[in-house]
């Protein structure tokens, strides 16, 4: 089915203002969206099965979209997005595949290891949002952060060699796949503990309203901060929504709802499920959206994005979405109802982009399969990097510990241990 | 490189808030109101040197900024911050609400991001809140980004045992914080070294953890009317002695400093230093010290379980065994929850007395 927006489509988000606090996201139409099957109108209740197929087909959308079956489309202008942008999501959203899919087997080549989180299937949510930053915009992860990276400009060949552990990688192989951070592309992370990124992504919105307000610049920096669903019954999540909207900070906090915490089923975990109307309740708007429909994403991060930037403050965006493999490549992944599993699988969302592309005549196989190509030469050319990229040397150790070396103190010879000579070789006495 | 100004205590003036065991910390000077007026400098009290510390630096430089609970419109609940906000604004002198993990956080993003933020503590045992912050994101963040990242945080605020505040006011948290790679620990004592220390934790690039001490707030000294930054690193010789080296810090200085006039009485002569710098020890100064006297005692209001003291101990053998001529003794507070009952909180830290006990002991 093809998918495409009418004038109606202006009117995308439900984003309440901050009174309001009834449910946001209420049905606006019944939507179908791309490759899925349309949506009855009544409002989700709570129900205590589990089977999150159930559960799912009574999910509301905040974004509708008409489907268009019969007619075709006469001009670009009805369309969400130009044929430059629909090229550029794909590129993206391809890339961060493919990445991942290399990911895989690289780690089961031996050439990675430890705790490695891949993000097949949730593409939409990190190009959808990160698209439309900018290079000084500040994103915020979690242990599922590669693709952030990437989405961000951080290049493929900086993370695969982080990934190997080189000291060629963005963290001079001192991070990990838990741990991609970028000074350059303000990519602040990159956390192993679920919650702990969200005060730091807080933080960073902080900075840019005291820029605004201390130091008078024309500061419209905007962070975002991505995260799952388990991270939502934790109290950091909470503590920063609260201060989030008090001092009305330019942060949107990117929910990637996937339904599972590892094993645990986000309806195991979760009180009331609708993370979304989490939102309401401290004073900003709540909205969810089809994670596996990039345009819708994006359509609802435009409008964050910018409400953050005019100042008015955070906002939450609940992202349905799945991902395809397990949690991390240790995970056997077998709790998960194969059904479900299909289910997401046939809303592939770079299937989707790729066929909404094609029908609306925005791009051909032929241009798509070309980016498809360039992405997988650079794929390679980036593991060929990482592999011949040299492994950290004993000297790098200490190096970073501390910003200011003279952290390390004084020695017994009253010189500060950071000049001793054995210090730059890593094996000085701290 | 050594620090811009050394200095040696001497008498300080002061009574602190205690029990009614120890009237008077130091030896008083009596002070003539010609002699004080010619003297230079200014005289204050610590919590007020730590403000004006605080202040001076947020004149220098705009990126400094506190984050804490009541530290604004309140002034701080020790009044570090007072009228503070009212200079510069709430949104440099930041009231928080009640989520010290979440708050630290934001402290350590917006670190990351240009500013340099302090957050205080509003006593330092809410800063277990924070521990996930503190060590994984304070401590870790500039190593796990290669670098890429400083996180130039100040964290401070009032712990150690107080009067009858009941054991979860009088924590030491410098034991639980001294693994943490990563960051500095300084502990402050006068009012002197209180507002150099703070001007340094600001600005260094490290995250450094800035150790007050709820009794110390009152203390009165002369400190310089110049400008004066003091060395994070550095220990502080408080008395140079032949017979014995004692090391301490915090409030249990001025325990040492009391049962010293009572072992100078005895006819010892022991060498106080207040090593300041928790983490990482100034091994020089110490060093120096052992090498002369050969006979080590540290006092200390931590715990004894994993403490400074214990760490200390550690060092110090395995730098300067050669050096000692008796086991080095360690005298710490009690591994007890401080109790409400004022003489029970009494025998859990260190009293002057023990301390005179051990350096005979010592120097047998």
């Amino acid at each position: 089915m093809a998918c495409s927006a009418t004038a109606k489509i202006l009117q995308p988000l439900s984003i309440r203002s901050a009174e309001k606090s009834e449910s946001c996201g209420k049905m606006l139409s019944p939507s179908s969206f791309l490759g899925s099957t349309p949506l009855p109108k009544k409002l989700f209740s709570v129900n205590k099965t589990i089977s999150p197929l159930a559960r799912r087909s009574a999910t509301i959308v905040a974004v509708s979209s008409d489907v268009v079956k019969e007619k075709k489309l006469k001009s670009t202008q009805n369309l969400l997005i130009t044929k430059e942008e629909g090229l550029v999501l794909y590129e993206d959203m391809y890339l961060g595949r493919a990445f991942e899919d290399m990911c895989a087997q690289m780690y089961y080549r031996g050439k990675m290891f430890g705790f490695v989180h891949l993000y097949n299937g949730q593409e939409a949510v990190s190009t959808g949002f990160i698209k439309l930053l900018k290079k000084e915009d500040c994103v915020v992860s979690t242990y599922r952060d590669h693709v952030h990276a990437l989405s961000k400009g951080v290049p493929a060949r900086q993370v695969m060699s982080e990934l190997f552990g080189k000291t060629t990688g963005c963290c001079r192989g001192q991070g990990g796949s838990m741990h991609m951070f970028s000074k350059e592309h303000n990519v602040l992370g990159g956390f192993a503990f679920i919650g702990e990124g969200i005060p730091v992504a807080t933080g960073a919105a902080f900075t840019s309203k005291y820029k605004r307000e201390v130091f008078k610049e024309d500061c419209d920096e905007v962070t975002l901060a991505f995260f799952g669903d388990g991270t939502c019954n934790n109290g950091q999540f909470f503590e920063c929504l609260n201060m989030a909207a008090l001092w009305k900070l330019p942060i949107v906090f990117v929910v990637e709802n996937n339904l599972w915490a590892i094993g645990m089923s986000h309806l195991r975990s979760t009180s009331d499920p609708q993370i979304w109307k989490k939102g309401p309740a401290f004073g900003m708007p709540g909205v969810h959206v089809d994670g596996m429909d990039v345009l819708k994403v994006r359509e609802v991060a435009k409008e964050a994005v910018s409400r953050a930037r005019r100042g008015e403050g955070p906002t939450l965006v609940e992202c349905e979405t799945y991902r395809f493999r397990g949690h991390s490549l240790a995970d056997p992944d077998e709790l998960r109802d194969p059904a479900e599993k299909a289910h997401y699988a046939t809303r592939d969302p770079i299937t989707a982009l790729k066929k909404y592309v094609i029908e609306n005549k925005l791009a051909s196989e032929a241009e798509l399969k070309a980016i498809e190509k360039k992405i997988d030469e650079e794929i390679e050319e980036a593991v060929e990097f990482a592999d011949e990229s040299p492994v950290p040397e004993r000297s790098q150790l200490l190096e970073n510990v501390f910003a200011d070396p003279k952290g390390f103190g004084i020695g017994p010879d009253g010189k500060y241990r950071c000049e001793d000579p054995k210090f730059t070789q890593g094996t000085a006495q701290v | 490189i050594r620090s811009e100004a050394r200095t040696i205590s001497g008498a300080i003036n002061g009574s602190r808030k205690t029990g009614k065991v120890i009237t008077k910390a130091v030896a008083a000077q009596a002070e003539s109101p010609a002699s004080a007026a010619s003297k230079p400098g200014h005289e204050l009290l610590l919590f007020e040197a730590l403000r004006e510390g605080l202040e001076e630096e947020m004149d220098r430089d705009p990126r400094v900024c506190v984050f804490g609970e009541d530290v604004g419109h309140y002034g701080g609940s020790y009044k570090v911050t007072k009228g503070l906000a009212e200079k510069y604004g709430d949104l440099r002198v930041l009231d928080t609400p009640i989520a010290e993990n979440s708050f630290t956080g934001m402290a350590v993003g917006a670190a990351m991001t240009g500013l340099r933020p302090i957050v205080e503590g509003m006593n330092m045992g809410f800063l277990l809140l924070a521990f996930n912050q503190i060590s994984d994101n304070c401590g870790m963040l500039h190593y796990t980004s290669g670098g890429q990242f400083t996180i130039p945080t100040v964290i401070r605020g009032p712990g150690g045992v107080g009067r009858q505040l009941g054991a979860e006011h009088s924590q030491r948290l410098e034991s639980y914080f001294q693994s943490i790679p990563g960051i500095q620990m300084v502990a402050c004592s006068t009012p002197y070294n209180a507002k150099g220390l703070m001007k340094a934790a600001i600005r260094s690039e490290n995250p450094v953890v800035l150790f007050e001490h709820v009794l110390l707030y009152n203390l009165k000294e002369r400190i310089p009317d110049e400008e004066y930054v003091l060395s994070l690193e550095e220990a502080e010789m408080v008395r140079p002695g032949e017979h014995v080296t004692i090391l301490t810090y915090s409030r249990m200085r001025y325990h040492v400093m009391q049962a010293a006039k009572t072992l100078v009485n005895k006819g010892y002569d022991p060498e106080v230093i207040d090593i300041r710098s928790l983490k990482p020890f100034d091994l020089y100064t110490i060093g120096n010290s052992i090498k002369k006297t050969h006979r080590v005692l540290i006092v200390e209001e931590c715990m004894r379980t994993g403490g400074i003291g214990a760490s200390l101990t550690a060092a110090i053998n395995e730098n300067f065994h050669d050096y000692l001529d008796a086991q080095i003794v360690c005298l710490s507070s009690q591994d007890v929850p401080t109790p409400y009952a004022g003489t029970l909180e009494e025998w859990t830290v260190v009293q002057p007395p023990q301390i005179v006990a051990a350096v005979e002991q010592l120097c047998k």
